[in-house]
């Protein structure tokens, strides 16, 4: 057991980038929970039966006959929303350290792989319950992807293996879920871990001095086991105090009020509420996505500083930054449910122009004002500018998300969470 | 060339030799092989979906011409259709889905409208959009009136973007 703890771990490590606060651990974490969402899946799969016909009564057999059936599905249901958000922390970590530069631009790329592979494995797993939430959950999720120009519907038809949801669509997205993400995430984790000990260990501050050289056992490994014993007492008592969510057997025929998109997708949802489909489910998320992946490739006029958000001036615009988003994102979707409805106002022009076009210039309209004023003033290097850029996407992505989560009730009205 | 690998510099080194030919011959052949493989795991995994969809090529038989009245709705679950017969008598099989996120409408008799509880849209009895985010009318079953009987082809489905006349059909 120690050789296997030592051999995926160097020999030693800098007393530096043991610091709790360099990385918060969340690689680690992340790694952790896919290996209890891989045990407790197995574990699923001892029960769990693949068909529309099956699957409702094979979970709610599952919840009720098996002896510690709930708590291993719960914690499957935990320990997957755990790992989609510490997955998402480690990524907002990675950028804010500035772990991304020179020897780290591919495990970059390599990194939003595995956060798109946790998302798809979190979404394949929605539908399986092929419950009222899961059905319509991911009916409209699907139809989203139909709106993608030109190949969008019949990539939709593609994925769900027909008009609507079906035993194929279930089929399908038990294998993906339960065989070919996990293996994928396996062979891509290892190799993400791999990366960062080629380029020499986690990030380090750039013109200080590396510290003194510790041997990783106990130093690493005893910091590593109390992590972990943390991490999988707060899973147990989540698994222990709430239930996975599990509704009526799926019904075809009547929609839930309101259908909402898993929690993930809330965001994106949330969008289209504001946009025509063909930006708020293509042209943005893919823009978001395509910055995403050259952020690392960038020219960037001075080496990486390895410091929590660069510098102090890049602190300050990064706090400048959020609230210019919070505030913008608010207004938008306040404005748009409430004073200013463009395809309303202007019935005549198409709605891909007075409900896409028009509100995306003012977006941006509203960006370059931000910017002129705010580089004018800071004078901040092109590092701290994109920074500034990806601190908007991020907060307005999730005022978004939390918007679509909490604060939207019935036919999808904004309302308060304790009226809904 | 080649001296990394320890191999023997050949007579006609700087031109095309024999082992670049040979070297990209694999190459080639490796790159075919891959796309092959490609090629019959997508036509192994799709070639058996999609085809055992229980709705396709079935007529379902609704019920008799005057049991429908004029300025109706009937709601069809089974077959996941409303069955509207307008004030002229013109019948129109109305898919249950809506066309902008694929919900479940439900018709609201006091309102005279089909109603989708996920983001409100709303459509009139033909299936015309009465009120966005949903942009195409609803899709349509082709109707089919045999001696006085209404039946619906309920396996091909009929996508549209807006209410034309010769969409309705009426009984002899």
């Amino acid at each position: 057991m120690q050789n296997i703890l030592l051999h995926v771990h160097p020999l030693k490590v800098s007393e530096k980038s043991l610091t709790f606060h360099r990385t918060f651990g969340l690689g680690g974490i992340a790694a952790l929970l896919i290996a209890v969402q891989i045990i407790t899946g197995i574990l699923l799969r001892f029960y769990y039966i693949p068909s529309p016909a099956g699957a409702y009564n094979s979970v709610v057999f599952l919840k009720h006959q098996v002896v510690f059936g709930q708590f291993v599905r719960n914690i499957h249901y935990w320990s997957g929303v755990f790992l989609l958000m510490i997955a998402f922390l480690h990524f907002l970590r990675v950028f804010f350290t500035g772990a991304y530069r020179e020897g780290r631009r591919v495990n970059w790329l390599f990194g939003l792989l595995l956060l798109t592979i946790i998302v798809l494995s979190n979404f394949t797993g929605y539908l399986l319950p092929w419950d009222q939430l899961a059905y319509w959950a991911i009916t409209v999720s699907t139809n989203i992807i139909g709106y993608f120009p030109f190949f969008g519907e019949s990539l939709r038809m593609t994925i769900i293996g027909g008009k609507e949801l079906n035993a194929d669509t279930l089929q399908s997205f038990f294998a993906v879920h339960s065989a070919l993400l996990p293996f994928m995430l396996l062979v891509l984790v290892v190799y993400h871990f791999w990366r960062v000990r080629k380029s020499g260990g986690i990030m380090l501050p750039a013109g200080q001095e590396k510290g003194e050289m510790l041997p990783v056992m106990p130093n690493l490994v005893y910091r590593e086991f109390i992590v972990a014993l943390v991490l999988m007492a707060v899973l147990f008592l989540s698994g222990a105090l709430f239930n996975a969510p599990l509704l009526e057997k799926a019904n075809p025929a009547y929609s839930m009020n309101p259908t909402k998109a898993p929690w993930y997708f809330a965001g994106v949802q949330e969008l289209l509420m504001h946009f025509h489909p063909f930006f708020a489910a293509f042209i943005i998320p893919l823009g978001v996505l395509a910055f995403m992946a050259l952020i690392p490739f960038l020219k960037y006029d001075q080496p990486p500083s390895g410091h929590w958000f660069i510098s102090d001036k890049g602190k300050k615009s990064a706090k400048a930054t959020a609230v210019f988003a919070v505030a913008v994102t608010l207004a938008g979707i306040l404005f748009n449910a409430y004073v200013l409805n463009f395809e309303i106002m202007m019935p005549g022009i198409p709605a891909f122009i007075s409900n896409g076009i028009i509100p995306l210039c003012i977006l941006f309209l509203l960006m370059f004002v931000y910017h002129r004023f705010y580089h004018k003033r800071f004078r901040l290097s092109k590092e701290e500018r994109v920074q500034a850029v990806f601190v908007f996407i991020i907060v307005a992505f999730i005022v978004l998300t939390l918007c679509g989560i909490f604060f939207r009730g019935k036919d999808m009205a904004l309302c308060f969470p304790w009226n809904a | 060339m080649n001296r990394k690998n320890g191999l023997p510099e050949t007579a006609n080194s700087g031109k095309f030799s024999r082992r670049d030919f040979f070297g990209m011959a694999w190459k080639g052949l490796g790159l075919l092989a891959g796309l092959e493989a490609l090629g019959m795991l997508s036509a192994y995994v799709f070639s058996g979906k999609n085809k055992q969809n229980p709705l396709s090529k079935q007529m379902q038989e609704a019920g008799s011409v005057n049991s429908f009245a004029p300025g109706s709705v009937t709601a069809f679950m089974g077959g996941r259709f409303y069955l509207a017969r307008l004030q002229d008598g013109g019948f129109i099989a109305l898919s249950l889905r809506c066309t902008h996120l694929g919900c479940s409408i439900s018709w609201e008799e006091n309102k005279k409208r089909f109603i989708c509880p996920c983001h409100s849209s709303a459509f009139d009895i033909n299936g015309e959009v009465l009120n966005p985010p949903a942009a195409r009318a609803l899709s349509y079953y082709p109707v089919l009136i045999e001696n006085g009987i209404v039946k619906v082809d309920i396996g091909s489905l009929k996508e549209r973007n807006s209410f034309r006349k010769d969409q309705l059909v009426y009984a002899q």
